[in-house]
């Protein structure tokens, strides 16, 4: 496997040099073309899905500058010491030799809607029949007072995966002992409901081996969280005294940080941390602003395709999406991307088109073996994707269940790449 | 029950026997010689030890696979993590089709079709669970109800084309090469086995949220269709 993904990755690097050159138009041949711009659990699984569902009746054209896409779903069981960085990395060497993706390492940096073409950082200009555009997310200047992407090493954000992350788990190895982590979580709506909260126990976990008289403090602008009793529930029983989780009655939402300093401000106080992650207010990532689908910080979709409210050619899948009931998760960009496969080939080469069915899981650890979940199912209805049934995992479940709830999240994560990548 | 606790304790306790009598589930008698069908790797009663299968004292309101010196399958252990209980309705659905229940169970059992020889049979065990005197109390108080599915869904021919759509929602999680960590393989299953076994999630009568809520749906052609799609995928 290793000696493929060696193969696949030259041929990567060739498909990039010859890109600056108009060749990449010439090898249409006359197909309908499909541009898919960001190659996360929406991206890549729209371009793998009609690729390998067209069988080669439709060009697709996979944007993405990263040759290895580290997942952000896991990123917290690395800082937990549950995963290697490798573990989470993944390349499209598949998606290129197996189904014909034309996967193109760049930026995307300007869509033209009226010429129906996306431009790209090393010079290229690509046209589109249909654009999907799954850029993930982009944090909103100015959110917490003092920070800006300048300070993101001063104080990581770690919510776009890799280096980021690695960052943080390095700044949490190295915290004195007694010292204290700092939260800043973010506003609704943002991606990975769960994520900061798992986060937490992540970290917990990790200080309570190495650095068991650490403290975490949590500033939260919300008054409650998902998954909230379940976490709290397992930060009362796995890392008593550890967490203080600061919410919106209690002034979390009243943040600054001075990143030079290493303080908190919250509702007024100030505090000398050792880390300090800032999750900041998101918004869907720029591109998508630059597309001109967006309205305020997300881009309206219409449920039954995922096509933007602004351009029935141009579709917005994931965190990027303003949708509706979904969260903004791998697991929703995933059932996101095939609906919108299955309309875009419908549309682009007459095969059936099949009414919108979309569902949804978060798994979280707590502690090791110690898993939970939340999931639902939706349907597209003229308005928005609307919630049609859930559950979730109840507090006080014995050992077994979270076990196996734990082994079923590995389980998903194997699915929901090879999914995307295989 | 309330009204019972004024009486008097003996009146009382024969008002509990009428209440076994009424909604006796079937004749351990009867039962009894059901159970000859079970002897050959089943033991129960005093003294009873685990032979080609477990023992089954105290099997009602155990969970799956929770008898410690056990060899279960891997199916039936995931059943039990899954939260999947004995209880007068799953073991009458579990003696009726075993594969329904847990896919890919040892136990080479055909099942008991007749509802009556199956309420018998668990008549009889129920005796070497809790204390009989607690009928009404516990769990068997209704009778079984015949959990086979009617014929004419066994029989919808699914559309091969409508499941490879509907799979990829499945794919999300289980793997189409039919890895099986964490998550059981969907792949190359005969579509009856498929087809129980999704209808037993949409009855809510096999445990698992996730499934419960994936198949509750799913109508009786989708479930079809997404059996004739995973049963051929290589």
């Amino acid at each position: 496997m290793t000696l493929n993904r060696r193969v696949f990755l030259g041929t990567g690097a060739a498909t990039v040099a010859s890109l600056s050159a108009p060749a990449v138009l010439a090898d249409g041949h006359g197909r309908p073309r499909v541009i898919v711009i960001g190659g996360g659990a929406g991206g890549a699984t729209a371009a793998r899905y009609i690729a390998k569902d067209s069988k080669g009746a439709i060009d697709v054209v996979l944007i993405e500058p990263s040759r290895t896409y580290f997942t952000c779903f896991f990123s917290n069981l690395y800082l937990g010491g549950f995963k290697e960085m490798d573990d989470l990395g993944h390349n499209y060497g598949t998606l290129a030799a197996k189904y014909g993706v034309n996967v193109v390492h760049d930026w995307a940096i300007d869509v033209d809607r009226d010429a129906k073409t996306v431009s790209l950082a090393g010079g290229a200009t690509l046209p589109y029949d249909k654009l999907i555009l799954s850029p993930g997310i982009d944090f909103v200047d100015g959110a917490v007072e003092g920070w800006s992407l300048a300070s993101q090493n001063a104080m990581p954000h770690a919510y776009k995966g890799g280096s980021q992350t690695e960052l943080l788990k390095a700044q949490v190895a190295a915290m004195p002992e007694g010292g204290t982590f700092a939260m800043v979580a973010p506003p609704n709506p943002y991606r990975c409901p769960p994520g900061p909260y798992e986060r937490v126990s992540m970290i917990a976990h990790t200080l309570r081996a190495t650095n068991p008289t650490a403290k975490i403090i949590v500033a939260d602008p919300k008054p409650k969280f998902s998954k909230m009793a379940l976490f709290q529930e397992g930060w009362a029983n796995h890392y008593q005294g550890m967490v203080d989780w600061i919410g919106e009655d209690f002034g979390g939402g009243e943040v600054s940080v001075d990143p030079a300093a290493m303080t908190v401000t919250i509702d007024g106080e100030a505090t000398q941390v050792d880390v300090c992650n800032v999750i900041p207010a998101m918004k869907a990532a720029r591109i998508a602003e630059l597309a001109g689908v967006t309205d305020g910080n997300w881009a309206p979709v219409n449920a039954a395709d995922m096509s933007t409210k602004a351009d029935a050619d141009v579709y917005v899948l994931g965190d990027a999406s303003q949708q509706g009931d979904m969260p903004k998760s791998g697991f929703s960009a995933n059932s996101q991307a095939k609906v919108c496969a299955n309309a875009v080939r419908g549309a682009l080469t007459g095969t059936k088109i099949f009414p919108a069915r979309f569902s949804n899981t978060c798994w979280s650890l707590i502690d090791a073996d110690n898993g939970v979940k939340v999931g639902a199912t939706y349907e597209a209805t003229d308005e928005k994707i609307a919630k049609v049934d859930g559950f979730i995992s109840a507090t006080g479940e014995n050992a077994a269940v979270r076990k196996a709830t734990y082994e079923e999240s590995e389980g998903w994560y194997a699915g929901i790449t090879a999914d995307m990548f295989s | 029950m309330c009204f019972l606790r004024g009486l008097p304790a003996a009146l009382a306790a024969i008002f509990v026997a009428g209440a076994v009598a009424a909604d006796q589930i079937g004749d351990r008698d009867a039962g009894e010689k059901v159970f000859s069908k079970c002897k050959g790797c089943h033991e129960v009663g005093q003294g009873a030890r685990d032979r080609i299968g477990p023992h089954l004292n105290g099997i009602f309101g155990r969970a799956a696979a929770a008898h410690a010196d056990y060899a279960y399958s891997k199916s039936m252990t995931r059943a039990g993590q899954d939260g999947l209980v004995w209880t007068i309705e799953t073991l009458d659905a579990y003696i009726e089709n075993p594969r329904a229940l847990v896919s890919k169970t040892r136990m080479s059992f055909r099942g008991v079709k007749d509802p009556k020889d199956r309420a018998d049979v668990l008549a009889y065990l129920r005796g070497f669970s809790d204390n009989p005197s607690d009928v009404p109390e516990a769990e068997p108080t209704a009778r079984a109800t015949d959990h086979d599915l009617d014929p004419a869904i066994l029989a919808l021919k699914g559309d091969a084309e409508y499941g490879e759509y509907l799979s990829s929602e499945c794919l999300t999680c289980h793997q189409s090469d039919g890895s099986a960590d964490g998550i059981p393989s969907i792949t190359r299953w005969p579509t009856d086995d498929f087809v129980v076994a999704m209808h037993a999630y949409k009855r809510k009568l096999r445990p698992h949220p996730v499934m419960q809520m994936m198949a509750e749906r799913l109508s009786d052609e989708e479930i079809a269709a997404l059996a004739a799609y995973f049963k051929d995928l290589e």
